[in-house]
Order: structure tokens, then sequence, then C-alpha cells
């Protein structure tokens, strides 16, 4: 909006001159501004410093329309029945959130048990923070597919109106949020990995990497509701559970779902092991490079990987050399990963894999060479030949792991 | 049947210096690269087109000289290329680029699929492909790493963290793919005299009827407010000694973090 204060108007016409879409008149010594042809560009603005008389404030949606919306949602991400650890992570923030914008926090739960009770998931929600939780238990509901759970969820959201909603970044949470927010018309920002609020505004304050961590932004969605964030797993901190904690529990039953709504159709879900690695959730990563030198040489980072329970990761330059799939490949075009403890061997650190890694609780590198770029990342550096290191690593660690 | 790729121009990481003083980034004269995914999509529709015949379209918007990605796309095999670039167009968010490409999309039309790869490597939203899918009201499957036609029905294998599902959908239909999907070819020789002559088309908002209040800036719902450049890590401990000696001194360290 564009405002004249007319106590400070002298009716100059400075402003009149100014404006190149003829927006501006004088009509009784007072500037009057034709809001159809203003196009906010604030040339008037400048022209007018010395008396100060317009100001253009940023407000595009109504405030009213804004202020309809009250309390913090988190979307609860079920599979099987079980809760996704992420989901207790979001709860975790967002009691800090809810609780600084003196708001509820809700969790919604989407899911197909077909038992009573949800096989106690909303308790658990509870239990991890929510005050209160809105569930449908719906057949159409037990596999997660994009369009009926966008459907439910849009739906609940347009009766409840909650003023922030929060998905894990999972590849359910960005599947489902970007077309929820598509179709509320809303703001969303991607693989959140730091959230606050500004009391003052009463925003949320949204930070994420870009780059693949090289740069970070600050978001905010000023005029759109809900304000709409995925957030990277294993990032936020759980609560601890108190069984004490009470909460409303809510069934909507009363919104229609019904197969046609859904245009996919999932006709089979394969866990296999040979084709499918879950580095993104992996405590632990240990990481093969160049320096194996051939295909057969990742035995020895499986050793070392299956003795400390973690999952075995590979650099770019060994999936093109086609030593390993490239489901194992972390880096820009692999996987981004967080894990607790990654451990990378004979890999250069290019870049393109950093990019992928360095976010990492703990970074372990080895490598022959004291200048690889990888140093400049690790957590502990070990200048040495990784044929050397890393089996005296793997019978140590077993050693040590096994008395205990 | 008609292929539509949309693709985006990014930097192209792997030239990405920093600066030594301040550990920042330099994002300055970076050579730009067509996004990595958007190639594997690319290849996913050349692949379908000899399988099925009909033509590929690659789509994208960005500043004038995206045109050279398109170009590129064209060498690789792509019949033609659309490129939207107008300063209104500039400074979108995912919701205001997911209107301006499914308003592009819907003037290109009769249309069977659609092909993005999963995300950028600049923004790394993986939010518009999911967004036109929803202003089209189209079916979506992401995370693609096979693709087949038949019947009038795309059937699909999507990655999951752990696991991995065969999805079926009516055609049309938009598809996000991931790096295991293919290996992108190499321009030919004809590909790129091909490229060299060809036109691409440039459309601005009026051309596709956009609407101005959902594009560019004006459209954006989100907007940023900082950036910059995160904390570098510091401190690298360097363990030296026997082989032995290393791995008693780095097992006492990482449990002492409580990682092991």
């Amino acid at each position: 909006m564009i405002y004249v204060l007319e106590e400070k108007c002298i009716g100059c016409s400075l402003c009149v001159k100014a404006c190149i879409f003829g927006a501006i008149k004088i009509v009784d010594r007072k500037a009057v501004i034709d809001e159809e042809a203003c196009t906010l560009c604030g040339a008037c603005v400048t022209a007018c410093k010395k008396h100060g008389a317009i100001f253009i404030e940023e407000k595009s949606r109504e405030e009213a329309d804004v202020s309809a919306y009250k309390g913090l949602w988190i979307f609860a991400e079920q599979r099987d029945g079980n809760l996704m650890n992420v989901a207790l992570e979001l709860l975790g923030v967002g009691r800090d959130l809810a609780d600084a914008l003196n708001i509820s926090l809700s969790a919604v739960l989407l899911c197909g048990t077909g038992i009573p009770a949800c096989n106690g998931m909303p308790q658990q929600l509870i239990h991890s923070g929510a005050d209160r939780v809105y569930f449908i238990d719906h057949p159409l509901l037990k596999q997660y597919q994009t369009d009926i759970y966008a459907k439910a969820l849009v739906s609940l959201i347009n009766r409840y109106l909650p003023e922030i909603v929060l998905f894990g970044a999972s590849s359910i949470g960005r599947a489902l949020a970007p077309r929820v927010a598509a179709r509320l018309r809303t703001g969303l920002t991607a693989d959140c990995t730091g959230l606050a609020i500004d009391r003052e505004k009463r925003l949320l304050v949204q930070t994420r990497p870009a780059f693949g961590g090289n740069l970070m932004a600050t978001i905010v969605i000023p005029n759109h509701r809900p304000q709409m964030a995925t957030v990277r797993p294993n990032v936020m901190k759980r609560l601890e559970p108190q069984t004490s904690r009470t909460g409303e529990v809510i069934e909507v039953k009363d919104i229609s779902l019904q197969a046609e709504d859904m245009c996919t159709k999932i006709l089979d879900v394969i866990h296999d092991a040979d084709t499918t690695v879950n580095l993104q959730e992996a405590d632990i990563i240990v990481s093969g490079g160049r320096g194996l030198g051939k295909a057969e040489n990742f035995k020895i980072i499986k050793e070392l990987a299956d003795v400390i329970g973690g999952a075995v990761g590979a650099s770019r330059a060994t999936v093109d050399a086609g030593w390993i799939p490239s489901y194992h490949q972390v880096g820009q075009t692999g996987k981004t990963v967080h894990p607790k403890l990654y451990i990378a061997c004979g890999i250069s650190g290019a870049i393109q894999h950093l990019i992928g890694m360095q976010t990492s609780d703990t970074i372990v590198a080895v490598n022959k060479d004291p200048n690889a770029p990888i140093f400049n990342v690790a957590t502990y550096g070990i200048v040495a030949d990784l044929f050397d290191i890393v089996p005296v690593l793997t019978e140590t660690f077993r050693e040590k792991l096994g008395k205990q | 049947m008609r292929i539509i790729v949309c693709i985006k121009q990014v930097p192209d990481s792997g030239e990405v210096r920093f600066d030594k003083e301040t550990h920042s980034m330099i994002r300055e004269g970076l050579p730009s690269i067509i996004n990595p995914f958007d190639e594997n999509a690319i290849e996913a529709a050349l692949q379908l087109r000899e399988e099925h015949g009909g033509e590929v379209i690659v789509l994208s918007m960005g500043a004038p000289h995206a045109e050279e990605q398109l170009r590129q796309s064209i060498a690789m095999g792509a019949d033609r290329a659309i490129l939207l670039t107008d300063r209104r167009f500039a400074l979108a968010d995912t919701l205001a680029t997911a209107y301006s490409l499914s308003t592009a999309i819907k003037k290109i039309g009769d249309y069977d699929l659609l092909l993005f790869g999963k995300q950028a490597i600049d923004g790394d939203t993986a939010q518009v492909g999911p967004g036109v899918a929803e202003m089209l009201e189209l079916p979506q499957i992401t995370y693609v790493r096979e693709i087949q036609v038949a019947d009038g029905k795309v059937t699909a294998e999507r990655v999951l963290e752990d696991s991995y599902e065969i999805v079926e959908a009516q055609l049309p239909a938009l598809l996000t793919v991931v790096k295991e999907i293919n290996e992108p070819r190499h321009a030919s020789l004809r590909g790129v005299l091909k490229a060299k002559k060809a036109e691409v088309t440039i459309w601005k908002p009026e051309d596709i009827d956009a609407e101005l209040a959902k594009i560019g800036i004006e459209g954006s719902a989100c907007s940023v407010i900082e950036t910059f450049t995160p904390e570098p890590r510091t401190g690298t401990e360097k363990l030296s000694g026997t082989s032995e000696e290393i791995a008693e001194v780095l097992f006492a360290r990482l449990r002492q973090q409580n990682v092991l």
C-alpha cells in the first residue's frame, strides 16, 4: 500500500513530476495517488524525501487473512503404523517454536492401521511434546500416496487454519509438502536446518543450506499462510518422552476420501538390500574413494563398516569407474548425508563430494596426500596409506567393541 | 508421444573455488551447466522417444544466457527448446517458478509425460516438479530410477530411503528422476551442428498468458532475508604414529564423543 500523509504534504507536485506512470494528481493542494496506475516503484517517495509525506507499506495479503491462522502443526510421518524419527524431532523443535509464539503444538497423523488407537501413535506424539493430535485412520491412507495424502491434509489445514506446518524432509515429506503448498498457494522452504521465531513479526525464520551447504540462506514467508517448511532429518533434537504428559486426541472422520482420489497406484514395495542402502538415515558411514584402486578393495571398507554398524558410501569417481553401484554415492549428484560419524578412506575431497557430507557430526579422513582437501573438513586426519591403516582400525575396533 | 523436459541452468560446482582467506565460495565467473539430474531427465526422454516415437521438447526459465543449456539439450537430441526469460520472471521462489512453467506447459499442450531432475544442485529444493504437477492436476512420481511406458500408462520405480516402490499412473503424468536412471549421452557431432542452427523459442509472460501477480518476485511467497557462508570447520586433529597407535587414539576419541 502507498500512503500520503496529508499533514506533511504541501502540494509541491515534485512527486507528480517524478511519477512516470502518471499516477499522482494534486487535488486541493494535496497529492492523491491512483492505486490502479501506481506500480509502487518508489520514485515519488524519493522525490518527497524533504517532506516525507509519501510512504509505502509492504503488505500484500489482507492482515485479517493472515491473523486467522493459529497454531503450529507437524506432519507426523508414519510408515507401516510406526512413527518416523523425524516426526518426533519435529515435535522437539516445534515445542520451542510454539512456546515462543504462545500457540499450541499439534501433530497431524494420516494412517491406515485399522486398529483402535492407531497402534499407539497418537499417545506417543503427546508424550513427545504435542498438545493435540488430529488423526485420520482410513484404509486408503495405509500406504503413502501423494494425491490422497495431499487431499486429506489440505482439507484439515483449510478447516483448522494452522499458522505454521512442518514436515520431515524425507522422500515422503518432500513429495507431499510442495504439492500441498502449491494447492494452498503458500510458501514452502525446503530442507531447513535451523528454525526460529521473530516474535515481533510473528514469523517463522527458516535457515537452510544451498549449494550443498556452502551457502546458507535465511528465509521468511511474510504474507502467506500457513508458513510451511520441510526439515532435515537428524538435525533437530527430540524431547525425552514423558508418559505423564496429556493432550487432546481428535479423530477426524468426516473428510471424504475415495479410491478415485488416487491417480497413482503402488503395485509393489520392494525391500532389497542389494539395490538400496539407507545412507540418509545411517548414523555411521564408511566411504571409499579412488584410493581403493579397484572394485574388489571395497571389501576393506565393508569390513570396517560392518564392525561399527555403518553403511558403505562411495565417491563419484568409484561409481563412475563401475566399482560400486550409484546408490552408494555420496555427494552432490548422489546423496547428501549427515551421519554422526563419517569415515572417508582414500577420498581426496572434491567439492562435489564435500557438499554431500561436510555437515556430518564427526569426520575421519584417511588419505596418503597430506594436502588432500578432505582434511579441511575433517575432525580427525590420518595421513597414511588406507591399505595400512583401515584393516588395523577394523581389527582394533572389533576387539574393543567385542569386549563390551 | 510428446515429452516435455524442464531443465535449469546451474553453476558448475565442479569448478567451485574457495577464497583462501575467508573460506567462502567464490561464485563469480562459475561456468554454467545443465543441472546434472536434468541431464538424466533429457536422456530418459530421448530413450522413450527412441522406443515409442514422438518428440522431446525442452523447457527452461532463466536468464537469456540459459539458451546455451537449451542448445546443449538439442545437441543431445531434443527436438526443440523453449526459454521463458523476462525480468518479470526473475527472483521467483518455487511457487512462482512452478506457476510459470505450468502456464508454459499448458501453452505447449498435448503432452504425455513431463520429466524433471529430482532437484537442482544449486537450490536443492526438489519442489518445482511436484508444484507443477499440482498446478496441472497431474499424477506425480518423484525419485524415479526406471520408467516403462505402455498402454497409456507409465510404470516407474520410485526410490525411498530403504526400499523402492513400483508405481503406476495414467498418462499424462509428471516424473522426477534420480541419477541411477541412466548415463546421459554426449552430444553427437550432428547434434552440435543442429544445435548451432536451431532456434530457441523465447516466451515472455504475455506469450503464455501468465498472471503477473503470480510470477517472479511478485508471485513469490518466500523471501530470502539473508545469505551467509557457514563457519568453516576448524581444528582438524592430525593423528600420527604407528597404525596401532592411531587406531587406539581414534577409538578413544570416538568413544569420548559417543559416536562409537
